[in-house]
């Protein structure tokens, strides 16, 4: 595919209807006395709302006894083991959802017939980081008695977030560059999240979990220096 | 080309095929199609899910045409699927809203203009105000919800201004019916109402399918006010369909209605893929007219002239803006309905005003979304001087 930023008929500016222009701002200011004036306009709509709501749903309950023991003694310890589980859900459907962006980037990458090529094998390992970051993610939920198939709340919300990256890396029209875009925004995402999901496992008391994290600490940095790298390879030849 | 529906065959019924590859072609772009060919795409879309909405429910009503039923049926399908996914991907759903509104004011003021009766032309406007309104109310939205101009979808075509407030849109459902046409009305009112009805359907059914996507509480009570008044338009225009009309005779009308439509897309289309699209298009609906005609001089034992006169089409719908004709148009946003008529302000039917009073008693939707809102390019942020630390 063409991989090249184009000059063309883009037709989503005022200037492009250079006649109608003047004639349609004119119009909308000479109709502004006819907009409503509510005093509780969106904010107060939202606000409301927020106050009302329930939350997008809960962490489950460890399943097997072993778990609700341990779950019930970090609470007498006063830790909250539900924030952990929480977490380890979201960033394991993340791991799990990178695999399929990394696949949808080696596809694209595949089919470059100009621009940035990218390493192929590279790309392929780092689809291979993400799925064993999800394995490990399986077995750490495990360890805690919870169950790893389960979509916790933040997983659930973090899943929302990453649509719009799956839209932007699946469509056949978008760039090379545009999708590298995207996955910076997703591996500098996965790099704080990961600092911060080692962080909590050690303040919850799961020390050897939090250093069984600095496997995939390292190896999401590289990515992060990887795709940055060549989304500024990308722009930078293209736009010299 | 002028065409005649009785001699103009088409492609026959049997030789409509289609491929998975060829029902997924390549997306309209958003950024650089002319915003009348995606106009043309929704437009398009909503007349074969009408078409294949009445084929649906005939067949339930009658025996003899089952298997021509069902094959008229997997054509229009696949004629849908073709047509509605050009709709690309990078369009959000408020995006595509914004491009429903405008297919609903374009093409109903062309209509309004060509109607050659006076109480149905007055009812085009009417609801044209309406929707007119709605751009205006997604338009605010768009802005505060997403940051987005309005105006990049629409691109200078529409304007973007209060019409009659949706605040007022919301009647008893008595004052939402209008007269029929009558069944030897001019063909012209015919082919226009039904578009106007497939449209309205398929913009109801956008609405209450995506309402609940948005997370946002503002959109989702905007979606469910207007995905309401869209279900009123269905009855406004679906009322003036005459109801004494013969099942197959409404087929036989349904099929010119997509003669009719295409021909007007495939004249004035700008994308030459787009364009071919609508040509080959134009064709099998040729054909899918000649398995009506059959059907109905067959089971009927009508004459088809009886319905379709001489075989010629009516002036088609002009594709372009229509601004002078909805600024001229919003002189009338005082007026109201009562039962089938058109009143003044004052003369409202109370019912309406009742119904209207308690939906509206927990807030307007339209009303809050819109507070104090004048579309300005580049969304109303760019009227604001930037502070720069």
């Amino acid at each position: 595919m063409d991989n090249t930023t184009a000059v063309g008929m883009n037709r989503t500016g005022l200037d492009m209807a250079p006649l109608s222009k003047d004639q349609l701002v004119e119009f909308a200011r000479e109709q502004a006395p006819r907009a409503p004036h509510e005093p509780a306009g969106l904010a107060e709509v939202r606000k409301q709302y927020a106050l009302e709501a329930d939350r997008v749903g809960s962490v489950p309950v460890p399943a097997s006894l072993k778990g609700v023991a341990k779950a019930a003694m970090g609470k007498l310890k006063g830790d909250n083991p539900e924030v952990l589980i929480d977490k380890l859900g979201e960033r394991l459907a993340f791991e799990r959802t990178g695999v399929r962006l990394y696949e949808a980037l080696i596809t694209k990458a595949g089919a470059a017939s100009q621009g940035p090529m990218l390493d192929l094998a590279q790309l392929q390992a780092m689809r291979d980081d993400e799925a064993s970051h999800f394995e490990l993610l399986t077995r750490c939920l495990q360890q805690l008695g919870a169950d790893p198939t389960a979509v916790t709340p933040c997983a659930d919300v973090a899943g929302v977030a990453a649509t719009g990256h799956l839209q932007v890396l699946t469509d056949p029209r978008t760039t090379l560059a545009q999708a590298l875009g995207s996955m910076l925004m997703v591996e500098l995402g996965d790099n704080a999240s990961w600092e911060l999901l080692a962080e909590l496992a050690r303040q919850s008391g799961h020390e050897p979990m939090a250093q069984a994290f600095a496997g995939p600490l390292q190896a999401e940095a590289r990515h992060l220096e990887t795709v940055r790298g060549w989304l500024r390879q990308a722009v930078l030849d293209e736009g010299g | 080309m002028a065409i005649n529906l009785f001699t103009d065959k088409g492609v026959p019924l049997e030789r409509q095929r289609f491929t998975w590859k060829e029902l997924v072609g390549k997306p309209i772009s958003k950024l650089d199609d002319d915003a009348f060919t995606r106009v043309r795409v929704i437009l398009m879309n909503g007349i074969e899910t009408d078409a294949l909405r009445v084929s649906q429910v005939l067949l339930r009503m009658q025996r003899e045409a089952r298997v021509p039923l069902a094959q008229l049926t997997r054509v229009e399908n696949h004629q849908a699927t073709a047509i509605n996914w050009m709709v690309s991907a990078d369009h959000s759903p408020l995006e595509t809203t914004i491009a429903y509104e405008q297919v609903a004011i374009e093409v109903t003021a062309s209509v309004a203009q060509h109607e050659p009766d006076a109480y149905m032309a007055q009812a085009y406007r009417y609801a044209l105000l309406e929707d007119f309104d709605h751009l205006y109310r997604y338009a605010a939205l768009m802005d505060r919800l997403e940051g987005k101009d309005a105006n990049s979808i629409t691109q200078g075509y529409t304007d973007i201004v209060p019409g009659r407030p949706t605040v007022v849109h919301h009647r008893s459902p008595e004052n939402d019916l209008l007269e029929c046409y009558a069944r030897d009305a001019a063909l012209a009112t015919k082919l226009h109402a039904i578009t106007l009805v497939g449209g309205e359907y398929q913009t109801h059914d956008y609405y209450i399918h995506y309402g609940p996507w948005f997370a946002d509480p503002v959109a989702r009570q905007l979606y469910a006010e207007i995905a309401s008044v869209e279900s009123q338009h269905i009855v406004h225009y679906g009322s003036m369909l005459n109801p004494d009309e013969s099942p197959l005779e409404k087929l036989l009308l349904q099929q010119a209605n997509e003669v009719w439509n295409y021909q007007a897309c495939a004249s004035q289309e700008t994308n030459p893929r787009v364009k071919a699209l609508w040509e080959q298009f134009l064709e099998y609906e040729l054909g899918h007219v000649q398995c009506a005609l059959q059907l109905f001089k067959d089971i009927e034992r009508r004459d088809p002239a009886e319905v379709l006169g001489d075989g010629k089409l009516p002036r088609g719908i002009e594709f372009r803006s229509h601004r002078d004709f909805l600024r001229q148009a919003l002189a009338e946003v005082p007026m109201r309905k009562d039962g089938t008529r058109f009143v003044d302000e004052d003369d409202e039917a109370v019912a309406s005003l009742q119904y209207r009073n308690h939906m509206n008693s927990q807030g307007s939707p339209s009303q809050g979304v819109s507070s104090a809102y004048q579309w300005m390019p580049g969304t109303e942020l760019a009227a604001r001087p930037a502070t720069i630390a």
